[in-house]
């Protein structure tokens, strides 16, 4: 299948209202190993996930991807919402969408939830679920679209060390088969682990775009050796 | 306190012995709010999915006004519909008035508005939640609006309950347009007006007491639901 990759930004602005939530993003993301987004609350990372996967339109600049990303991108968003359905029911929604036939949209719903170590509890009503096992749920539904590219938006927030591991396992397998992953994260050691570039955002502007090893040994910018230095020591 | 006792022995003994009068009253009154309901629901619940999802110019007016209308007071809508149905008026050839169906449609505009309104605050807060999931998944509006409305079912049944509730509960609009005829369009609340105002209190508190427990039943099925509905989806 043809890349819709590379994704171009290129002096992205948004405002709503008087209140400008992006001043400048401009940022190339390449097809490969995954990119780290990192900066302080709110600096932007949420937004720019959202202008990326196309929930918001930027208010000046553009947003240029290789070939039409529709149907090949995913995300996973800071705060999943689920649907008054199983877990599994969540989890085949998507592809319900896309007409895939019932037994086989089951089938890699399943699987999928397997894979997210969830399986024992794919038929219980997904809201009822704890915030961690949503947080699963909702990669579990954002991998079944076998998207060329993957945002997650803190995905680990809510997660228990085991699981934190796993995902980042899969994340990890996902990206060897050629997922692009995009993810926003504040566990530094995660980035690390993962990444194998950073974008570092402060006030809504790209300050810095890095080889993971260069970002943390010596970062470009004050902004950044000052995040880094504030972050505690474990 | 004796006329109280004395009616409510009459009464006791019309609702045991099955009285014929009573329930041919009972049953009308119960077929023409059921049907005005089913009406009501199959225009009102989209309208609310159409206001609660679709952004367009004119939208805010149309849900103030909505709102206004829930307030409708019966003996306006009676009107209206009497001039609409009567033999000069537009709809006169239909032959409509004092008919049952006259006595549907008037309860139909009454309760439309309040379905309409309370379905559009419900899917309204669903869309909230839901949007940036459902849009990233490539759900389209009228897909959207499909999942939200299956998704908000139970709440939804408790509107479309309440709104059943008050066309049952409602004299104004069906004496104007159906003439409280014996036997033809003689409701529970037409004929309790007029019973009482003869002085044949045993009947109009049968029927009274039907029509509390009427009232009593739905809002007691709606609350079941919505417990029924937290217990299994959360
Ligand atoms: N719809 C909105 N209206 C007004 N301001 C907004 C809106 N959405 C976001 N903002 C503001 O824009 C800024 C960036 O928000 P964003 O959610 O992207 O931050 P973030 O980097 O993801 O933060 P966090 O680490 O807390 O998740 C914040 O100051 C936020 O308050
Ligand atoms: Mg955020």
């Amino acid at each position: 299948m043809a890349s819709i990759l590379p994704l171009e930004l290129v002096h992205v602005r948004l405002a709503i209202g008087d209140t400008l939530i992006a001043d400048d993003f401009t940022l190339t993301l390449a097809a490969g190993a995954p990119t780290i987004v990192v900066g302080a609350n709110g600096a932007g990372k949420s937004t720019l996930l959202r202008l990326c996967h196309g929930l918001a339109a930027p208010s000046a600049g553009t947003i240029a991807w290789a070939r039409d990303p529709k149907g090949h991108q995913a995300m996973v968003f800071q705060r999943p919402s689920m649907l008054r359905r199983s877990a599994l029911a969540n989890v085949a929604y998507g592809l319900k969408l896309r007409g895939v036939p019932r037994g086989v949209r089951t089938e890699i719903a399943r699987d999928r939830l397997r894979r997210v170590g969830l399986e024992a509890i794919a038929e219980r009503p997904a809201r009822v679920l704890s915030g961690g096992e949503q947080a699963r749920v909702a990669l579990a539904r954002a991998w079944a679209l076998d998207p060329q590219i993957l945002f997650l938006d803190e995905p680990t927030a809510n997660l228990d060390p085991a699981a934190t591991r796993a995902l980042e396992d899969i994340l990890g397998d996902m990206a060897e088969e050629g997922t692009k992953i995009v993810m926003t994260t504040h566990n530094l050691g995660q980035a690390r682990r993962l990444g194998a570039d950073i974008v570092f955002l402060h006030r809504g502007r790209v300050i810095e775009h890095a080889p993971v090893e260069r970002f943390f040994k010596s970062p470009g910018t004050p902004e950044a050796a000052a995040y880094l230095a504030g972050e505690l020591p474990w | 306190m004796a006329i109280f006792g004395d009616a409510f022995a009459t009464a006791l003994a019309l609702l045991i012995g099955g009285d014929p009068q009573l329930f041919g009253i009972v049953s009308l009154s119960l077929q023409v709010s059921l049907a005005a309901t089913l009406i009501a629901a199959t225009i009102g619940l989209p309208i609310g999915a159409a206001l609660a999802l679709a952004r367009f110019p004119g939208r805010q007016p149309i849900v103030v006004i909505l709102n206004a209308l829930m307030g409708l007071p019966p003996v306006v809508v009676g009107l209206v519909v009497y001039l609409l149905l009567s033999r000069a008026g537009p709809l006169g050839s239909l032959g409509l008035l004092f008919t049952p169906g006259a006595m549907i449609v008037a309860q139909t505009v009454l309760i439309a508005p309040i379905l309409a309104a309370l379905a559009r605050q419900t899917l309204e807060d669903a869309w909230a939640e839901h949007c940036d999931q459902l849009r990233s998944l490539g759900a389209t509006l009228l897909q959207s609006a499909a999942t939200l409305l299956w998704d908000t079912r139970y709440a939804l049944v408790t509107v479309v309950l309440a709104g059943f509730g008050r066309a049952a509960a409602e004299v104004g609009a069906v004496i104007i347009v159906g003439g409280n005829i014996a036997g033809v369009t003689r409701t529970m609340t037409t004929a309790i007006a007029l019973e009482t105002s003869k002085g044949d209190l045993g009947l109009a508190l049968a029927l009274g007491i039907v029509l509390l427990a009427v009232v009593l039943a739905v809002n007691a099925a709606a609350s079941g639901l919505k417990n029924l509905s937290v217990r299994r989806y959360g």
